[in-house]
Protein backbone atom coordinates (compact mmCIF):
# COMPACT_ATOMS: atom_id res chain seq x y z
CA UNK A 1 0.00 0.00 0.00
CA UNK A 2 2.82 2.10 -0.53
CA UNK A 3 1.28 3.78 -3.43
CA UNK A 4 -1.61 4.88 -0.88
CA UNK A 5 -0.01 8.86 -0.93
CA UNK A 6 0.63 8.71 -4.29
CA UNK A 7 -2.69 7.58 -5.34
CA UNK A 8 -4.12 10.06 -2.67
CA UNK A 9 -2.27 13.22 -4.86
CA UNK A 10 -3.57 12.36 -8.17
CA UNK A 11 -7.22 12.04 -6.70
CA UNK A 12 -6.63 15.35 -5.65
CA UNK A 13 -5.38 17.07 -8.68
CA UNK A 14 -8.10 15.39 -10.90
CA UNK A 15 -10.54 16.76 -8.16
CA UNK A 16 -12.21 13.54 -7.73
CA UNK A 17 -13.36 13.90 -4.46
CA UNK A 18 -15.11 10.19 -3.74
CA UNK A 19 -12.16 8.47 -4.84
CA UNK A 20 -9.70 10.66 -2.37
CA UNK A 21 -12.17 9.82 0.15
CA UNK A 22 -12.29 6.38 0.17
CA UNK A 23 -8.17 6.25 -0.06
CA UNK A 24 -8.42 8.47 3.09
CA UNK A 25 -10.55 6.11 4.80
CA UNK A 26 -7.98 3.32 3.72
CA UNK A 27 -5.25 4.70 5.59
CA UNK A 28 -7.20 5.29 8.60
CA UNK A 29 -7.59 1.51 8.61
CA UNK A 30 -3.57 0.59 9.54
CA UNK A 31 -2.65 4.60 10.44
CA UNK A 32 -3.17 6.19 13.27
CA UNK A 33 -5.55 9.32 12.43
CA UNK A 34 -2.47 12.00 12.76
CA UNK A 35 -0.42 9.57 11.03
CA UNK A 36 -3.00 9.46 8.21
CA UNK A 37 -2.76 12.90 7.81
CA UNK A 38 0.97 13.32 7.73
CA UNK A 39 1.29 10.70 5.21
CA UNK A 40 -1.22 11.62 3.04
CA UNK A 41 -3.04 14.68 3.29
CA UNK A 42 0.42 16.99 4.12
CA UNK A 43 2.74 15.99 1.27
CA UNK A 44 -0.48 15.98 -1.56
CA UNK A 45 -1.05 19.48 -0.41
CA UNK A 46 2.96 20.45 -0.26
CA UNK A 47 3.34 18.61 -3.92
CA UNK A 48 0.07 20.58 -5.06
CA UNK A 49 1.39 23.65 -4.13
CA UNK A 50 4.72 23.29 -5.38
CA UNK A 51 3.32 22.38 -8.80
CA UNK A 52 1.60 25.49 -8.84
CA UNK A 53 4.38 27.35 -8.05
CA UNK A 54 6.24 25.83 -10.98
CA UNK A 55 3.29 26.36 -13.15
CA UNK A 56 1.84 22.85 -13.59
CA UNK A 57 -0.99 23.34 -11.27
CA UNK A 58 -4.06 26.38 -11.27
CA UNK A 59 -4.99 27.89 -8.00
CA UNK A 60 -8.28 26.74 -8.11
CA UNK A 61 -6.92 23.49 -7.94
CA UNK A 62 -4.95 24.47 -4.46
CA UNK A 63 -8.41 26.36 -3.09
CA UNK A 64 -10.40 23.00 -4.33
CA UNK A 65 -7.60 20.94 -2.56
CA UNK A 66 -7.58 22.56 0.62
CA UNK A 67 -10.71 23.00 0.97
CA UNK A 68 -11.75 19.48 0.16
CA UNK A 69 -8.99 17.66 2.93
CA UNK A 70 -10.06 20.17 5.42
CA UNK A 71 -13.20 18.70 5.13
CA UNK A 72 -12.19 15.46 5.02
CA UNK A 73 -10.06 16.08 8.69
CA UNK A 74 -12.81 17.76 10.54
CA UNK A 75 -15.26 15.07 9.44
CA UNK A 76 -13.10 12.36 10.97
CA UNK A 77 -12.03 14.79 13.99
CA UNK A 78 -14.82 17.04 14.55
CA UNK A 79 -13.18 18.61 17.72
CA UNK A 80 -9.73 19.22 15.55
CA UNK A 81 -6.45 17.01 15.55
CA UNK A 82 -5.02 19.09 18.37
CA UNK A 83 -7.71 18.15 20.92
CA UNK A 84 -6.60 19.66 24.68
CA UNK A 85 -8.33 23.07 24.22
CA UNK A 86 -5.02 25.18 24.58
CA UNK A 87 -5.45 27.93 22.89
CA UNK A 88 -3.01 28.19 19.54
CA UNK A 89 -0.30 30.49 19.45
CA UNK A 90 -0.42 31.14 15.56
CA UNK A 91 -2.53 33.04 14.07
CA UNK A 92 -3.54 34.20 10.39
CA UNK A 93 -4.43 37.98 9.38
CA UNK A 94 -4.76 39.69 6.21
CA UNK A 95 -2.65 42.97 6.92
CA UNK A 96 -4.58 46.28 5.46
CA UNK A 97 -5.68 44.64 2.46
CA UNK A 98 -8.71 43.53 1.30
CA UNK A 99 -8.37 40.08 -0.55
CA UNK A 100 -9.27 37.03 1.30
CA UNK A 101 -8.89 34.02 -0.47
CA UNK A 102 -5.01 33.47 0.11
CA UNK A 103 -5.90 33.40 3.74
CA UNK A 104 -8.76 31.04 3.30
CA UNK A 105 -6.49 28.67 1.59
CA UNK A 106 -3.55 28.65 3.84
CA UNK A 107 -6.14 28.59 6.25
CA UNK A 108 -7.55 25.38 5.00
CA UNK A 109 -4.10 23.86 4.57
CA UNK A 110 -2.73 24.34 7.86
CA UNK A 111 -6.66 23.00 9.65
CA UNK A 112 -5.63 19.74 7.19
CA UNK A 113 -2.28 19.19 8.17
CA UNK A 114 -3.70 18.80 11.77
CA UNK A 115 -2.50 22.41 13.14
CA UNK A 116 -4.65 25.22 14.79
CA UNK A 117 -4.49 28.73 13.66
CA UNK A 118 -6.59 32.05 14.70
CA UNK A 119 -8.31 33.87 12.28
CA UNK A 120 -8.01 37.54 12.92
CA UNK A 121 -9.33 38.40 9.50
CA UNK A 122 -8.54 41.75 8.46
CA UNK A 123 -6.47 44.23 10.79
CA UNK A 124 -4.08 46.93 10.49
CA UNK A 125 -0.79 47.42 12.05
CA UNK A 126 -1.48 49.01 15.49
CA UNK A 127 -4.77 46.51 16.15
CA UNK A 128 -2.75 43.56 14.88
CA UNK A 129 0.23 44.99 17.48
CA UNK A 130 -1.91 44.78 20.35
CA UNK A 131 -3.08 41.32 19.37
CA UNK A 132 -0.26 39.78 19.13
CA UNK A 133 1.16 40.92 22.78
CA UNK A 134 -2.23 40.03 24.21
CA UNK A 135 -2.36 36.31 22.45
CA UNK A 136 1.23 35.94 23.17
CA UNK A 137 1.66 34.86 19.65
CA UNK A 138 4.80 32.36 18.53
CA UNK A 139 3.89 32.54 15.32
CA UNK A 140 2.39 35.08 13.22
CA UNK A 141 0.99 34.29 9.12
CA UNK A 142 0.49 37.41 6.88
CA UNK A 143 -0.84 36.84 3.33
CA UNK A 144 -1.03 40.57 1.18
CA UNK A 145 -1.69 40.76 -2.48
CA UNK A 146 -1.13 44.26 -3.02
CA UNK A 147 2.30 45.60 -3.04
CA UNK A 148 2.00 48.67 -0.34
CA UNK A 149 0.26 45.75 2.19
CA UNK A 150 3.37 43.76 1.67
CA UNK A 151 5.35 47.14 2.60
CA UNK A 152 3.23 47.78 5.87
CA UNK A 153 5.00 44.08 6.66
CA UNK A 154 8.06 46.46 7.57
CA UNK A 155 6.10 48.51 9.78
CA UNK A 156 4.76 45.55 11.63
CA UNK A 157 7.94 43.67 12.17
CA UNK A 158 9.64 47.20 13.24
CA UNK A 159 6.52 47.65 15.87
CA UNK A 160 7.08 44.02 17.20
CA UNK A 161 10.92 44.29 17.88
CA UNK A 162 10.20 47.72 19.28
CA UNK A 163 8.14 45.93 21.84
CA UNK A 164 10.52 43.06 21.90
CA UNK A 165 7.82 40.63 21.09
CA UNK A 166 9.16 37.16 20.66
CA UNK A 167 6.72 36.29 17.71
CA UNK A 168 7.88 34.60 14.47
CA UNK A 169 7.07 36.61 11.57
CA UNK A 170 6.05 34.21 7.94
CA UNK A 171 4.44 36.16 5.02
CA UNK A 172 3.13 35.53 1.18
CA UNK A 173 0.82 36.31 -1.06
CA UNK A 174 1.72 37.66 -4.87
CA UNK A 175 4.52 40.35 -4.33
CA UNK A 176 6.51 38.06 -2.79
CA UNK A 177 6.52 36.22 -5.70
CA UNK A 178 7.29 38.95 -8.24
CA UNK A 179 10.07 40.63 -5.77
CA UNK A 180 12.07 37.24 -4.40
CA UNK A 181 13.91 40.12 -1.86
CA UNK A 182 11.05 41.34 -0.52
CA UNK A 183 10.01 39.53 2.46
CA UNK A 184 13.85 39.88 3.81
CA UNK A 185 13.57 43.40 3.30
CA UNK A 186 10.39 43.96 5.45
CA UNK A 187 12.10 41.89 8.35
CA UNK A 188 10.04 38.35 8.06
CA UNK A 189 11.62 35.33 9.11
CA UNK A 190 10.24 33.67 6.74
CA UNK A 191 8.20 33.62 3.15
CA UNK A 192 6.07 30.59 1.94
CA UNK A 193 5.44 30.95 -2.05
CA UNK A 194 2.42 28.52 -1.81
CA UNK A 195 -0.03 27.34 0.94
CA UNK A 196 1.31 24.07 1.12
CA UNK A 197 4.58 25.88 2.22
CA UNK A 198 2.61 26.96 5.54
CA UNK A 199 2.45 23.75 7.75
CA UNK A 200 6.31 23.49 7.34
CA UNK A 201 6.97 27.19 7.85
CA UNK A 202 4.49 27.02 11.29
CA UNK A 203 6.23 23.88 12.69
CA UNK A 204 9.85 24.91 11.57
CA UNK A 205 9.16 28.28 13.05
CA UNK A 206 7.64 26.85 16.47
CA UNK A 207 10.75 24.87 16.52
CA UNK A 208 13.17 27.74 16.35
CA UNK A 209 11.12 29.78 18.32
CA UNK A 210 11.25 27.31 21.32
CA UNK B 1 6.96 56.69 -37.87
CA UNK B 2 4.19 58.28 -35.57
CA UNK B 3 3.10 55.60 -32.45
CA UNK B 4 0.23 54.91 -34.14
CA UNK B 5 1.92 53.48 -37.20
CA UNK B 6 4.58 52.11 -34.73
CA UNK B 7 2.38 50.15 -33.17
CA UNK B 8 0.22 49.11 -36.55
CA UNK B 9 3.11 47.74 -37.94
CA UNK B 10 4.06 45.65 -34.72
CA UNK B 11 0.46 44.33 -34.39
CA UNK B 12 0.74 43.14 -37.79
CA UNK B 13 4.40 41.53 -37.06
CA UNK B 14 6.03 43.58 -39.00
CA UNK B 15 9.54 45.48 -37.88
CA UNK B 16 8.75 48.86 -37.55
CA UNK B 17 11.34 51.33 -36.76
CA UNK B 18 11.53 50.72 -32.96
CA UNK B 19 9.95 48.74 -30.28
CA UNK B 20 6.61 50.20 -29.50
CA UNK B 21 6.57 51.34 -25.52
CA UNK B 22 3.20 51.14 -23.53
CA UNK B 23 4.25 52.64 -20.18
CA UNK B 24 0.98 51.78 -18.31
CA UNK B 25 1.28 54.30 -15.89
CA UNK B 26 -1.55 55.09 -13.91
CA UNK B 27 -0.69 56.61 -10.33
CA UNK B 28 1.93 58.22 -11.77
CA UNK B 29 -0.25 60.91 -13.11
CA UNK B 30 -1.54 61.75 -9.24
CA UNK B 31 2.08 62.31 -8.32
CA UNK B 32 2.66 64.80 -11.43
CA UNK B 33 -0.45 66.86 -10.10
CA UNK B 34 0.56 66.71 -6.52
CA UNK B 35 -2.60 65.12 -5.53
CA UNK B 36 -3.95 62.84 -3.66
CA UNK B 37 -5.02 59.16 -5.45
CA UNK B 38 -8.70 59.58 -4.46
CA UNK B 39 -8.95 62.89 -5.95
CA UNK B 40 -7.30 62.43 -9.17
CA UNK B 41 -10.09 59.73 -10.17
CA UNK B 42 -12.83 61.77 -9.35
CA UNK B 43 -12.32 63.91 -12.41
CA UNK B 44 -11.90 62.86 -15.97
CA UNK B 45 -9.90 66.27 -16.42
CA UNK B 46 -7.33 65.03 -13.37
CA UNK B 47 -6.39 61.91 -15.75
CA UNK B 48 -6.64 63.47 -19.22
CA UNK B 49 -3.83 66.20 -17.79
CA UNK B 50 -2.05 63.18 -15.96
CA UNK B 51 -2.06 60.50 -18.85
CA UNK B 52 -0.99 64.17 -21.08
CA UNK B 53 1.71 64.73 -18.70
CA UNK B 54 3.02 61.05 -18.28
CA UNK B 55 3.53 60.83 -22.48
CA UNK B 56 5.26 63.91 -22.70
CA UNK B 57 7.73 63.20 -19.84
CA UNK B 58 8.27 59.34 -20.47
CA UNK B 59 7.86 58.73 -24.16
CA UNK B 60 5.53 56.03 -24.82
CA UNK B 61 3.68 55.18 -27.43
CA UNK B 62 -0.21 55.17 -25.89
CA UNK B 63 -2.26 56.95 -23.99
CA UNK B 64 -3.73 54.94 -21.28
CA UNK B 65 -7.69 55.61 -19.97
CA UNK B 66 -7.30 52.73 -17.58
CA UNK B 67 -8.54 54.51 -14.15
CA UNK B 68 -8.89 51.12 -11.45
CA UNK B 69 -10.45 47.93 -11.65
CA UNK B 70 -12.89 48.57 -9.03
CA UNK B 71 -14.65 51.42 -11.39
CA UNK B 72 -16.62 48.68 -12.62
CA UNK B 73 -17.64 46.93 -9.80
CA UNK B 74 -18.96 50.26 -8.96
CA UNK B 75 -21.62 50.22 -12.28
CA UNK B 76 -23.01 46.98 -10.09
CA UNK B 77 -23.32 49.11 -6.96
CA UNK B 78 -20.10 47.97 -4.95
CA UNK B 79 -17.80 50.43 -3.08
CA UNK B 80 -14.28 51.22 -3.52
CA UNK B 81 -11.46 51.85 -1.11
CA UNK B 82 -9.09 54.68 -1.66
CA UNK B 83 -5.63 54.30 -0.52
CA UNK B 84 -2.41 57.20 -0.63
CA UNK B 85 0.33 55.03 -1.98
CA UNK B 86 -1.38 52.30 -3.70
CA UNK B 87 -4.16 51.10 -5.98
CA UNK B 88 -7.98 51.65 -5.45
CA UNK B 89 -9.28 48.47 -4.18
CA UNK B 90 -12.94 46.94 -4.47
CA UNK B 91 -15.20 46.83 -1.45
CA UNK B 92 -17.73 44.34 -0.17
CA UNK B 93 -19.09 41.72 -3.14
CA UNK B 94 -22.65 43.19 -4.28
CA UNK B 95 -23.92 39.35 -4.90
CA UNK B 96 -24.13 38.20 -1.55
CA UNK B 97 -25.43 34.98 -2.95
CA UNK B 98 -25.50 33.13 -5.74
CA UNK B 99 -29.01 32.95 -5.80
CA UNK B 100 -28.63 36.37 -6.73
CA UNK B 101 -27.65 36.11 -9.90
CA UNK B 102 -30.97 34.68 -11.31
CA UNK B 103 -32.24 38.15 -11.13
CA UNK B 104 -29.86 40.22 -11.98
CA UNK B 105 -29.69 42.76 -14.52
CA UNK B 106 -26.75 44.28 -16.44
CA UNK B 107 -25.87 48.45 -15.36
CA UNK B 108 -26.40 51.06 -17.80
CA UNK B 109 -23.19 52.48 -18.52
CA UNK B 110 -25.01 55.98 -18.69
CA UNK B 111 -25.96 55.50 -14.95
CA UNK B 112 -22.73 55.15 -13.75
CA UNK B 113 -20.98 58.12 -12.84
CA UNK B 114 -17.13 56.26 -12.96
CA UNK B 115 -17.70 54.86 -16.33
CA UNK B 116 -19.08 57.79 -17.88
CA UNK B 117 -15.79 60.05 -16.29
CA UNK B 118 -13.85 57.55 -18.09
CA UNK B 119 -15.62 58.00 -21.35
CA UNK B 120 -14.97 61.46 -21.25
CA UNK B 121 -11.82 60.82 -20.55
CA UNK B 122 -10.95 59.08 -23.29
CA UNK B 123 -13.07 61.60 -25.42
CA UNK B 124 -10.64 64.21 -24.29
CA UNK B 125 -7.50 62.32 -25.10
CA UNK B 126 -8.41 61.27 -28.49
CA UNK B 127 -9.23 64.83 -29.48
CA UNK B 128 -5.83 65.44 -28.38
CA UNK B 129 -4.09 61.97 -29.66
CA UNK B 130 -6.22 62.19 -33.49
CA UNK B 131 -4.65 59.28 -35.53
CA UNK B 132 -1.25 59.86 -34.46
CA UNK B 133 -1.15 58.16 -30.68
CA UNK B 134 -3.02 55.42 -29.82
CA UNK B 135 -6.13 55.76 -26.96
CA UNK B 136 -6.06 52.29 -24.93
CA UNK B 137 -9.32 51.60 -23.14
CA UNK B 138 -9.88 48.58 -20.72
CA UNK B 139 -12.94 46.16 -19.81
CA UNK B 140 -12.73 43.69 -17.28
CA UNK B 141 -13.64 40.25 -18.93
CA UNK B 142 -17.04 38.84 -17.80
CA UNK B 143 -15.13 36.07 -16.96
CA UNK B 144 -12.81 38.02 -14.81
CA UNK B 145 -15.32 40.23 -13.06
CA UNK B 146 -17.14 37.99 -10.63
CA UNK B 147 -14.20 38.32 -8.48
CA UNK B 148 -15.51 41.70 -7.56
CA UNK B 149 -18.95 41.10 -8.25
CA UNK B 150 -18.91 37.73 -5.93
CA UNK B 151 -15.57 37.46 -3.82
CA UNK B 152 -13.34 35.14 -5.12
CA UNK B 153 -13.72 32.06 -2.97
CA UNK B 154 -17.17 32.61 -3.79
CA UNK B 155 -16.77 32.40 -7.14
CA UNK B 156 -14.37 29.34 -7.54
CA UNK B 157 -17.33 27.42 -6.01
CA UNK B 158 -20.01 28.38 -8.47
CA UNK B 159 -17.59 27.43 -11.17
CA UNK B 160 -17.02 24.36 -10.00
CA UNK B 161 -20.11 23.33 -8.24
CA UNK B 162 -23.34 25.49 -10.04
CA UNK B 163 -22.63 25.71 -13.94
CA UNK B 164 -25.89 26.26 -14.71
CA UNK B 165 -25.71 29.75 -12.48
CA UNK B 166 -22.44 30.42 -13.85
CA UNK B 167 -23.64 30.15 -17.32
CA UNK B 168 -26.32 32.92 -16.07
CA UNK B 169 -23.60 34.80 -15.04
CA UNK B 170 -21.74 35.22 -17.71
CA UNK B 171 -24.55 35.82 -20.01
CA UNK B 172 -25.55 39.11 -17.94
CA UNK B 173 -21.88 40.32 -17.66
CA UNK B 174 -21.10 39.60 -21.26
CA UNK B 175 -23.97 41.98 -22.10
CA UNK B 176 -22.46 44.57 -19.73
CA UNK B 177 -18.43 44.04 -21.17
CA UNK B 178 -19.51 44.53 -24.85
CA UNK B 179 -21.56 47.75 -24.44
CA UNK B 180 -19.01 48.57 -22.04
CA UNK B 181 -16.23 48.32 -24.30
CA UNK B 182 -17.85 49.23 -27.41
CA UNK B 183 -18.73 52.60 -25.66
CA UNK B 184 -15.07 53.27 -25.00
CA UNK B 185 -14.44 52.56 -28.76
CA UNK B 186 -17.12 55.16 -29.45
CA UNK B 187 -15.99 57.54 -27.96
CA UNK B 188 -12.30 57.52 -29.62
CA UNK B 189 -10.77 54.50 -27.99
CA UNK B 190 -8.28 52.95 -30.55
CA UNK B 191 -8.26 49.28 -28.89
CA UNK B 192 -9.55 47.96 -25.70
CA UNK B 193 -7.26 45.76 -23.65
CA UNK B 194 -9.13 43.02 -22.28
CA UNK B 195 -8.08 41.88 -18.65
CA UNK B 196 -8.98 38.92 -18.21
CA UNK B 197 -6.29 37.03 -15.58
CA UNK B 198 -8.96 34.55 -14.24
CA UNK B 199 -8.11 32.58 -17.99
CA UNK B 200 -4.81 32.69 -16.86
CA UNK B 201 -3.19 29.01 -16.62
CA UNK B 202 -1.73 29.91 -12.98
CA UNK B 203 -5.76 31.03 -12.01
CA UNK B 204 -7.58 27.61 -13.51
CA UNK B 205 -6.56 25.10 -15.26
CA UNK B 206 -6.60 24.81 -19.10
CA UNK B 207 -8.84 22.18 -19.32
CA UNK B 208 -11.46 24.49 -17.21
CA UNK B 209 -10.41 27.25 -19.43
CA UNK B 210 -11.51 26.05 -22.54
CA UNK B 211 -14.92 24.85 -21.45
CA UNK B 212 -15.07 28.38 -19.71
CA UNK B 213 -13.08 31.82 -19.57
CA UNK B 214 -12.04 31.06 -23.43
CA UNK B 215 -16.01 30.35 -24.55
CA UNK B 216 -16.92 33.91 -23.05
CA UNK B 217 -13.70 35.58 -24.35
CA UNK B 218 -14.54 34.33 -28.41
CA UNK B 219 -18.15 35.34 -27.70
CA UNK B 220 -17.57 38.96 -25.89
CA UNK B 221 -14.58 39.56 -28.29
CA UNK B 222 -16.44 38.75 -31.72
CA UNK B 223 -19.19 41.41 -30.60
CA UNK B 224 -16.67 44.33 -29.37
CA UNK B 225 -16.41 46.36 -32.57
CA UNK B 226 -12.60 47.40 -32.68
CA UNK B 227 -9.07 45.52 -32.26
CA UNK B 228 -8.50 43.60 -28.43
CA UNK B 229 -5.56 42.75 -26.80
CA UNK B 230 -6.17 39.80 -23.97
CA UNK B 231 -3.87 40.80 -20.78
CA UNK B 232 -3.86 37.74 -17.80
CA UNK B 233 -2.02 41.06 -15.53
CA UNK B 234 0.96 38.88 -14.87
CA UNK B 235 -0.68 35.57 -14.60
CA UNK B 236 0.78 32.36 -16.48
CA UNK B 237 0.07 32.30 -20.51
CA UNK B 238 1.75 29.88 -22.20
CA UNK B 239 -0.15 27.16 -22.17
CA UNK B 240 -3.28 28.78 -23.31
CA UNK B 241 -1.18 30.79 -25.92
CA UNK B 242 -3.29 28.75 -28.42
CA UNK B 243 -6.54 29.10 -27.69
CA UNK B 244 -6.15 32.73 -26.81
CA UNK B 245 -5.17 33.61 -30.12
CA UNK B 246 -7.97 31.56 -31.11
CA UNK B 247 -10.54 33.74 -29.31
CA UNK B 248 -9.81 36.74 -31.87
CA UNK B 249 -7.48 38.64 -29.90
CA UNK B 250 -4.96 40.98 -31.33
CA UNK B 251 -2.07 40.62 -28.39
CA UNK B 252 -1.30 39.14 -25.37
CA UNK B 253 -0.11 40.54 -21.87
CA UNK B 254 1.95 38.43 -20.50
CA UNK B 255 3.92 37.48 -17.21
CA UNK B 256 7.85 38.09 -15.86
CA UNK B 257 7.56 34.94 -14.12
CA UNK B 258 7.34 33.01 -18.10
CA UNK B 259 10.38 33.56 -20.59
CA UNK B 260 9.83 35.49 -23.26
CA UNK B 261 11.98 33.50 -25.87
CA UNK B 262 9.69 30.69 -24.78
CA UNK B 263 6.42 32.90 -25.39
CA UNK B 264 7.25 33.97 -28.70
CA UNK B 265 7.91 30.67 -29.81
CA UNK B 266 4.59 29.97 -29.07
CA UNK B 267 2.73 32.76 -30.45
CA UNK B 268 4.29 32.69 -33.87
CA UNK B 269 2.83 35.51 -36.09
CA UNK B 270 -0.68 34.78 -34.87
CA UNK B 271 -0.63 36.70 -32.02
CA UNK B 272 1.61 40.01 -30.79
CA UNK B 273 2.80 39.88 -27.57
CA UNK B 274 2.87 42.77 -24.53
CA UNK B 275 5.21 42.49 -21.40
CA UNK B 276 7.32 41.60 -19.48
CA UNK B 277 8.82 43.97 -17.54
CA UNK B 278 8.24 43.14 -13.82
CA UNK B 279 6.59 45.76 -12.19
CA UNK B 280 6.37 44.38 -8.51
CA UNK B 281 10.71 44.07 -8.67
CA UNK B 282 10.91 47.58 -10.71
CA UNK B 283 10.25 49.08 -7.26
CA UNK B 284 13.95 48.36 -6.32
CA UNK B 285 15.23 48.66 -9.85
CA UNK B 286 18.05 51.04 -10.80
CA UNK B 287 18.49 52.68 -14.39
CA UNK B 288 21.30 50.23 -15.01
CA UNK B 289 19.14 47.16 -14.18
CA UNK B 290 16.41 48.77 -15.93
CA UNK B 291 18.15 49.51 -19.01
CA UNK B 292 19.19 45.61 -19.08
CA UNK B 293 15.97 44.64 -18.42
CA UNK B 294 14.43 46.40 -21.26
CA UNK B 295 17.36 44.68 -23.33
CA UNK B 296 16.51 41.23 -22.12
CA UNK B 297 12.91 41.79 -22.66
CA UNK B 298 14.06 43.30 -26.54
CA UNK B 299 16.29 40.03 -27.28
CA UNK B 300 13.64 38.03 -26.27
CA UNK B 301 10.52 38.60 -28.32
CA UNK B 302 10.80 41.61 -30.87
CA UNK B 303 12.53 40.58 -33.56
CA UNK B 304 10.42 40.52 -36.68
CA UNK B 305 7.66 42.38 -34.62
CA UNK B 306 4.60 41.20 -33.14
CA UNK B 307 5.90 42.99 -29.86
CA UNK B 308 4.98 45.81 -27.71
CA UNK B 309 7.28 46.25 -24.78
CA UNK B 310 5.51 46.98 -21.36
CA UNK B 311 5.21 46.18 -17.85
CA UNK B 312 3.92 42.75 -16.85
CA UNK B 313 0.76 43.68 -14.95
CA UNK B 314 -0.56 46.71 -16.94
CA UNK B 315 -0.15 49.58 -14.21
CA UNK B 316 3.15 50.33 -13.29
CA UNK B 317 2.88 50.41 -8.82
CA UNK B 318 3.17 53.71 -7.55
CA UNK B 319 6.22 52.99 -5.61
CA UNK B 320 8.16 52.67 -8.73
CA UNK B 321 10.77 55.75 -8.99
CA UNK B 322 10.42 58.59 -12.10
CA UNK B 323 13.98 57.68 -12.63
CA UNK B 324 13.40 54.33 -13.61
CA UNK B 325 10.65 55.11 -15.82
CA UNK B 326 12.88 57.35 -17.65
CA UNK B 327 15.37 54.79 -17.66
CA UNK B 328 13.00 52.43 -19.63
CA UNK B 329 12.34 55.13 -21.71
CA UNK B 330 15.86 55.81 -22.75
CA UNK B 331 16.77 52.12 -23.16
CA UNK B 332 13.99 51.91 -25.67
CA UNK B 333 15.36 54.38 -27.76
CA UNK B 334 18.89 52.93 -27.19
CA UNK B 335 18.07 49.23 -27.78
CA UNK B 336 15.10 49.28 -29.56
CA UNK B 337 15.82 50.51 -32.93
CA UNK B 338 15.55 47.89 -35.40
CA UNK B 339 16.88 46.09 -37.07
CA UNK B 340 18.21 44.92 -33.73
CA UNK B 341 21.36 43.79 -35.28
CA UNK B 342 22.77 43.77 -31.55
CA UNK B 343 20.95 40.89 -30.98
CA UNK B 344 23.32 37.57 -30.87
CA UNK B 345 21.92 35.16 -33.84
CA UNK B 346 21.18 32.56 -31.05
CA UNK B 347 18.76 34.42 -29.63
CA UNK B 348 17.28 35.06 -33.22
CA UNK B 349 17.10 31.70 -33.88
CA UNK B 350 14.95 31.16 -30.63
C1 LIG C 1 -6.63 37.49 -10.82
C2 LIG C 1 -6.06 38.85 -10.57
C3 LIG C 1 -6.93 39.95 -10.60
C4 LIG C 1 -8.45 39.79 -10.76
C5 LIG C 1 -9.03 39.33 -9.41
C6 LIG C 1 -8.24 39.90 -8.23
C7 LIG C 1 -8.79 39.75 -6.85
N1 LIG C 1 -8.36 38.77 -6.09
O1 LIG C 1 -9.60 40.53 -6.45
C8 LIG C 1 -8.89 41.22 -11.14
C9 LIG C 1 -8.98 41.41 -12.62
C10 LIG C 1 -10.21 41.67 -10.53
C11 LIG C 1 -7.70 42.03 -10.59
C12 LIG C 1 -7.77 43.35 -10.30
C13 LIG C 1 -6.76 44.06 -9.65
N2 LIG C 1 -5.48 43.69 -9.48
CO1 LIG C 1 -4.90 41.91 -9.88
N3 LIG C 1 -4.17 40.22 -10.15
C14 LIG C 1 -4.65 39.02 -10.35
C15 LIG C 1 -3.57 37.91 -10.33
C16 LIG C 1 -3.34 37.37 -11.73
C17 LIG C 1 -3.93 36.79 -9.34
C18 LIG C 1 -4.38 37.35 -7.99
C19 LIG C 1 -5.08 36.45 -7.03
O2 LIG C 1 -6.10 36.83 -6.48
N4 LIG C 1 -4.57 35.28 -6.78
C20 LIG C 1 -5.12 34.39 -5.79
C21 LIG C 1 -4.37 34.47 -4.48
C22 LIG C 1 -4.98 33.54 -3.48
O3 LIG C 1 -3.04 34.10 -4.76
P1 LIG C 1 -1.84 34.49 -3.83
O4 LIG C 1 -2.15 35.68 -3.02
O5 LIG C 1 -0.59 34.50 -4.60
O6 LIG C 1 -1.83 33.27 -2.78
C23 LIG C 1 -1.22 32.02 -3.01
C24 LIG C 1 0.21 31.99 -2.49
O7 LIG C 1 0.88 33.21 -2.69
C25 LIG C 1 0.05 31.55 -1.07
N5 LIG C 1 -0.08 32.54 -0.02
C26 LIG C 1 -0.85 33.65 0.03
N6 LIG C 1 -0.74 34.23 1.22
C27 LIG C 1 0.10 33.48 1.98
C28 LIG C 1 0.54 33.62 3.28
C29 LIG C 1 1.43 32.68 3.80
C30 LIG C 1 1.92 32.84 5.20
C31 LIG C 1 1.88 31.58 3.00
C32 LIG C 1 2.82 30.59 3.56
C33 LIG C 1 1.42 31.45 1.70
C34 LIG C 1 0.53 32.39 1.19
O8 LIG C 1 -1.14 30.78 -1.04
C35 LIG C 1 -1.96 31.00 -2.18
C36 LIG C 1 -2.17 29.67 -2.84
O9 LIG C 1 -0.98 28.96 -3.02
C37 LIG C 1 -2.32 38.69 -9.77
C38 LIG C 1 -0.99 38.37 -10.40
C39 LIG C 1 -0.46 37.01 -10.04
N7 LIG C 1 0.14 36.37 -11.01
O10 LIG C 1 -0.57 36.56 -8.93
C40 LIG C 1 -2.68 40.17 -10.02
C41 LIG C 1 -2.31 41.21 -8.92
C42 LIG C 1 -2.68 40.64 -7.59
N8 LIG C 1 -3.17 42.35 -9.18
C43 LIG C 1 -2.62 43.44 -8.85
C44 LIG C 1 -3.33 44.70 -8.84
C45 LIG C 1 -2.52 45.94 -8.55
C46 LIG C 1 -4.72 44.76 -9.10
C47 LIG C 1 -5.61 46.02 -9.05
C48 LIG C 1 -5.41 46.89 -7.84
C49 LIG C 1 -5.41 46.83 -10.34
C50 LIG C 1 -6.14 48.15 -10.32
N9 LIG C 1 -5.42 49.25 -10.34
O11 LIG C 1 -7.34 48.18 -10.27
C51 LIG C 1 -7.03 45.40 -9.08
C52 LIG C 1 -7.67 45.25 -7.68
C53 LIG C 1 -8.93 44.45 -7.75
C54 LIG C 1 -9.77 44.51 -6.53
N10 LIG C 1 -10.18 43.38 -5.97
O12 LIG C 1 -10.09 45.60 -6.11
C55 LIG C 1 -1.16 43.28 -8.48
C56 LIG C 1 -0.85 43.52 -6.98
C57 LIG C 1 0.57 43.98 -6.70
C58 LIG C 1 0.69 45.46 -6.87
N11 LIG C 1 1.14 45.91 -8.03
O13 LIG C 1 0.35 46.19 -5.97
C59 LIG C 1 -0.86 41.82 -8.95
C60 LIG C 1 0.11 41.01 -8.08
C61 LIG C 1 -0.31 41.92 -10.38
C62 LIG C 1 1.14 42.37 -10.46
N12 LIG C 1 2.06 41.53 -10.87
O14 LIG C 1 1.44 43.50 -10.12
N13 LIG C 1 -6.61 41.26 -10.43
Amino acid sequence: MSDLPQSFLAALEELDQLRADALFRLALADRAPIEAVEQLIVPALEAIGRGWDEGRTALSQVYVAGRFCERLVSGVFPAGIEAGGERPRTAIVVLNDYHFLGKRIVSAVLRASGIAVLDYGRMDVDELVSRVAADRLEVLLISVLMLPAALQVGALTAALRARDLPVRVAVGGAPFHFDAELWREVGAHAMGRTAGDAPGIVRALLEEGR
Amino acid sequence: MNSMQRCLAALAHQEPDRVPLFLLATLHGARELGMPIAEYFSAAEHVVEGQLRLFRKYRGDCLYAFFYAAIEAEAWGGSTHFRADGPPACGEPVIGSASLIDRLDPPAIDDAPGLLRVIETIRRLSDFAGDRVPVIGVAISPFSLPVMQMGFAAYLDLIHDDRARFEQLMRVNEEFTVSWANAQLAAGATAICYFDPLSAASVIPPALYRQTGRRVARRTLARITGPTATHLASGRALPIMGDLADTGTLAVGVSALEDLRVLKAAAGDRVALLGNLNGVEMRRWTPVRAEAEVRRAIAGAARGGGFILSDNHGEIPWQVADQVLMAIGDAVERWGRYPLDWIPSAARAG
